[in-house]
């Protein structure tokens, strides 16, 4: 895929973080789905880095992606 | 809690594992600042930055020192007990009013990327706005999903900004940011965007309010945008090498919708400027450049000129006003003032004529960045003894960007949020040798829903202090923004100069105004 196709594309947009933006989206009708984030591995950043590196995506605390 | 030596005393009140977002955690202060009793409060999550921010505040107490980075602490700084659990109980409220789990009755949201893509099948673009310690993380797993990312978080490390470019370049992907504040993509406004008509103007900025600014000059001169690609602020750096800007160009060149192309950002390193020139040959279509530049520097080219048929431009306006004119086949020209040099000359003798003896520099309080280098830039080139930097330093001109990454841990941009700005505001107009202060205002999908209303009571309140210390305070300001967006320009513009504030056409005008007017005092 090449960057350009996203400028042809419908936007249906994965909100991650502040909800302000998914609000002001939604109001638009542009799909768009929230994400209910929470900071990975505990808030420890250089351990959430490194479960990203490694694939995961698994909310464990919660047990459920 | 502890007790100090005065009648106040600091409660902490801590909610394990409760993550809440930095726009729910300003709203949660204003809620508890509201009650009777409470002298300053503050929710924060429980990182260690927070904590020695509320330490520092003297709002830390027992309970919040124990907190983790996943916990949330409500820090009240308060005249009794009961006004300390009455401010609690407010953020207990404001927190059932509104639960992270979405709205009553809608489906539950997915917690992770994996369960939004099954919510949004086909979805391709990830819009990141976590704090910075977090955003590398969550962009490295939209971008292996697949889908292209915008992040907006700053306090990014660069070495995972290429990390992540080079990656998203290996798999034919954007990724716009870090640091990137707003794009329109396709006529979809994200993050901090402008309600701009669709058109025939395509951009690529290394810059957030930079871009804001180009297209709403771009919309107010009757043309239309077709697309507006973020690429981060630090693209254009040699350590970046505008991975993303080379990208932005390619597409925006083999875009049918796309005319003309606009570049902007600040000046690209020697190494990222001397392929600059390539990446530009190649468009095949006319091209405005402008890098936003201080006065010791070259405009636009420097020692690699671009290619003959690229037009530099000198301001943010300018670079608009150039591609509406090379999209209607017309030769661009550069503005100074919209309005007369008589109207500009009675504006500066109104704002000078009452001021003191020893009011002489212009202070600058700005929330976009790239709005803020621009007024920084065409203060050097006119006048002497300008602070260099963007932190507030300086003992005569200055100008600070509260945008910048040190002012934003742990808050809100003030853009959406502008206590910082209020008491930077009220600190500039307080000091007895300032004659003029200059103001962004910025508008758009996500900023404040009033921002003018939200600076005018501390506008109001300077300048009547000034007043009664028998200084006259010149306040300049912009507004940049359309009537198209949720605050309106023409509203928020009125509600200014109802205060006083002299509302000028563009950022550059209103610098280039202040500059004059304290060309006069000096």
């Amino acid at each position: 895929m090449e960057p350009g196709h996203l400028l042809a594309a419908e936007i249906r947009v994965v909100s991650i973080g502040l909800e302000l933006f998914a609000d002001a989206l939604g109001a638009r009708r542009v799909p768009v789905v929230h994400i209910d984030w929470r900071p990975p591995a505990g808030g420890e950043p250089r351990l959430a880095a490194l479960l990203a590196r490694a694939g995961d995506d698994v909310d464990v605390e919660r047990g459920r992606p | 809690m502890s007790t100090g030596a005065t009648a106040m005393a600091s409660w902490n009140f801590v909610r394990k594992s409760f993550y809440q977002d930095s726009v729910t955690l300003m709203l949660l202060t204003r809620d508890m600042e509201a009650v009777p009793g409470v002298a300053r409060a503050a929710a924060m999550m429980g990182t260690p930055q927070n904590l020695v921010l509320l330490h520092d505040a003297g709002l830390l107490a027992a309970a919040g020192e124990a907190a983790g980075p996943t916990d949330l602490v409500i820090a009240v700084l308060a005249s009794s007990g009961a006004a300390a659990e009455a401010a609690r109980a407010a953020t207990e409220r404001a927190l059932t009013a509104r639960p992270a789990s979405g709205p009553p009755g809608a489906a539950p949201r997915p917690r992770t990327l994996a369960g939004a893509l099954r919510a949004l099948p086909g979805a391709n673009l990830a819009l990141i706005s976590v704090p910075g310690a977090y955003a590398g993380a969550e962009a490295l797993k939209a971008l292996r999903a697949g889908l292209h990312v915008m992040l907006f978080s700053d306090n990014v490390p660069v070495a995972t900004e290429v990390e992540l470019k080079t990656l998203a370049r290996e798999r034919g992907l954007f990724m716009m940011g870090p640091d990137c504040g707003t794009a329109i993509v396709g006529g979809v406004p994200l993050g901090f965007a402008n309600a701009v008509p669709r058109g025939r103007i395509g951009i690529a900025a290394a810059s957030g309010t930079g871009l804001q600014e180009v297209v709403c000059h771009i919309a107010a001169a009757g043309d239309g945008v077709s697309h507006a690609i973020g690429v981060g602020g630090r693209d254009l750096t040699d350590a970046v090498g505008g991975l993303m800007l080379e990208r932005a160009l390619a597409a925006l060149a083999s875009d049918p919708a796309t005319e003309v192309v606009c570049v902007i950002g600040k000046p690209p390193g020697p190494a990222t400027r001397a392929r600059l020139g390539d990446w530009l040959g190649r468009l095949g279509k006319p091209c405005v450049v402008n890098f936003v530049t201080r006065a010791a520097r070259p405009a636009g080219g420097g020692s690699t000129p671009p290619p003959a048929a690229t037009h530099v431009a000198a301001t943010l306006e300018d670079a608009a006003l150039a591609a509406v004119a090379l999209a209607r086949g017309k030769t661009p020209a550069p503005v100074e003032f919209t309005d007369p040099p008589g109207a500009i000359t009675r504006l500066v003798e109104d704002a000078e004529r009452r001021m003191r003896a020893g009011q002489r520099f212009v202070r600058g309080v700005y929330s976009g960045g790239t709005l803020a280098y621009e007024a920084l830039g065409l203060l050097e080139a006119r006048l002497a003894d300008v602070a260099p930097g963007l932190t507030g330093g300086g003992v005569a001109h200055r100008v600070v960007d509260l945008g910048e990454d040190v002012f934003t841990v742990g808050r809100p941009h003030p853009m959406i949020d502008g206590t910082v700005r209020r008491e930077w505001i009220e600190k500039e107009g307080a000091a007895a040798d300032t004659a003029v202060l200059l103001l962004d205002v910025v508008l758009g999908y996500g900023t404040h829903a009033d921002p003018a209303g939200e600076l005018l009571p501390a506008i109001v309140r300077t300048r009547r202090a000034a007043e009664s210390a028998g200084r006259h305070l010149a306040v300049v300001a912009s507004v940049c923004g359309t009537d198209g967006d949720p605050q309106g320009r023409s509203a928020q513009a009125a509600a200014l100069r109802g205060a006083g504030v002299v509302v000028m056409p563009s950022n550059a005008q209103a610098a280039r105004l202040a500059a004059l007017i304290a060309a006069r005092r000096a």
